[in-house]
């Protein structure tokens, strides 16, 4: 070790020998006035109109394990437990809109709480404070600083869960008879989208022995070039494998948009709505549906 | 040229067979030049020994159709309508549909179907109505 090193280890041997010294008291008093000081953090975040989508009740019981948490934290250096209790709260608050402005707000408004009463404590003795606080800031801006990332961690989680749900239930194929299958496409069609949904449909061909398939647009907000062009890739790539492809649901400012931009679509087979797209497909399969009472007759 | 033609007994890449008044020819593994020459030669003299209506390329074994071998398609195609039999591609994979289409390659205006048993279909389509046929490309 170097001479500067072993310096600088000294140094913050003697930081952390007052360290040591200091939290134990620290925790201490913030334990002796649990009741005080949790009752203040509370009626701050009323004041505040934070947490509004939530009951009194609700707040007061979930401050009280955030401040044992906290204080705890403090008291072990270890995180883990907050960290799990703060994913868990995240969990239960976001379904219910709690913003991660919010949290951050709550959680410092304890810290200044907590810092308040360190001072009103420790005001007599101006450098007894200043450690106290060099103890307790360092701990306190960790705190705050894990649980808006947890919170932000688990909303980003949560929304990468929706988008992975939304992509899988979005782009069914359907078998409504034998040898025709439904594509009803709903929502935005982007290209890993277009990608993902001809890959399905070419695998789908093949598992029904698809002879004709209709896709259905009627659930597509826009039509641009690149999806129009995926589109015919689509029906090039199904015809390769077999099946003819009926596109339904073309609305007028669609079709208009499409004239405009000039995409070929010369070979795309197009009717009007899935009705008639269904009745098509029976066409070209031979099927011909008719009335019981017509056939009594 | 190399002058060597290749062995009788390299491994068979191309298996042509013969279904009533149709020739079902399966690609086993991608061919080059010298075997697609020798394969359209084997074929034309068959469609013409035995009277072939119709002709199956069986392309399933294949995992990629590119620009060439969808031309040596195409070409078959045509110099077997000159004899007198339609062509029908059958087997193509999804992902080699994918890739094909991805890179703009088509087997314009071959017919293709499915597999083996919708290729005899489409082909007894073709030989029985000459009014209402399936869209071909």
């Amino acid at each position: 070790m170097t001479p500067k090193e072993s310096d600088e280890a000294q140094e913050t041997d003697e930081a952390q020998d007052e360290h040591d010294r200091l939290l134990p008291e620290l925790v201490a008093h913030l334990r002796d006035n649990r009741e005080h000081l949790r009752e203040q953090w509370t009626g701050r975040i009323t004041g505040a109109r934070l947490l509004s989508a939530m009951t009194p009740d609700e707040i007061f019981s979930e401050a009280t394990s955030i401040y044992d948490n906290y204080v705890e934290v403090l008291e072990t250096g270890s995180t883990d437990a907050l960290q799990h209790y703060a994913r868990d709260l995240s969990e239960r608050i976001i379904p219910r809109g709690v913003e991660t402005e919010d949290v951050l707000n709550i959680v410092l408004l304890l810290r200044d709480v907590l810092a308040r009463s360190l001072f009103e404590k420790y005001h007599e003795d101006f450098d007894l404070l200043n450690h106290v606080l060099d103890a307790y800031e360092p701990a306190a801006n960790r705190i705050a600083n894990m649980v808006a990332v947890s919170f932000v961690q688990e909303r980003e989680r949560v929304i990468r869960d929706q988008q992975e749900a939304i992509r899988e239930l979005s782009t069914p194929v359907l078998q409504v008879r034998e040898r025709l299958l439904i594509l009803p496409i709903i929502g935005i069609l982007d290209a890993a989208r277009a990608r993902q949904l001809t890959e399905q449909l070419l695998k789908a061909i093949r598992a029904h022995r698809a002879k004709v398939v209709v896709i259905d647009i009627t659930g597509v907000p826009d039509v641009d070039e690149g999806v129009a062009n995926s589109l015919v890739q689509t029906v090039d790539a199904s015809k390769l494998m077999g099946a003819s492809v009926i596109i339904t649901g073309l609305s007028s400012e669609i079709a208009e948009t499409l004239v405009t931009i000039g995409v070929d679509l010369s070979k795309m087979d197009t009717v009007g709505d899935l009705q008639e797209g269904i009745e098509e497909a029976e066409r070209l399969l031979g099927y011909q549906a008719v009335r019981i009472d017509d056939v009594r007759r | 040229m190399s002058g060597v033609d290749p062995p009788e007994q390299a491994p068979l890449r191309v298996s042509i067979l013969a279904q009533g008044a149709y020739l079902i020819a399966s690609i086993h593994t991608a061919l080059d030049d010298e075997h697609f020459e020798r394969f359209q030669h084997d074929l034309i003299d068959q469609i013409g020994q035995r009277r072939a209506r119709g002709v199956i390329i069986d392309v399933a074994a294949l995992d990629v159709l590119d620009s060439f071998g969808s031309r040596i398609l195409r070409d078959l195609g045509q110099v077997a309508r000159l004899r007198g039999a339609e062509t029908v591609v059958v087997g193509i994979q999804p992902e080699v549909a994918f890739a094909m289409v991805k890179f703009g390659i088509n087997l314009d205006p071959m017919y293709t179907a499915l597999d083996l048993e919708e290729g005899l279909g489409l082909l007894d389509q073709l030989g029985s109505s000459g009014a209402e046929l399936p869209s071909r490309h």
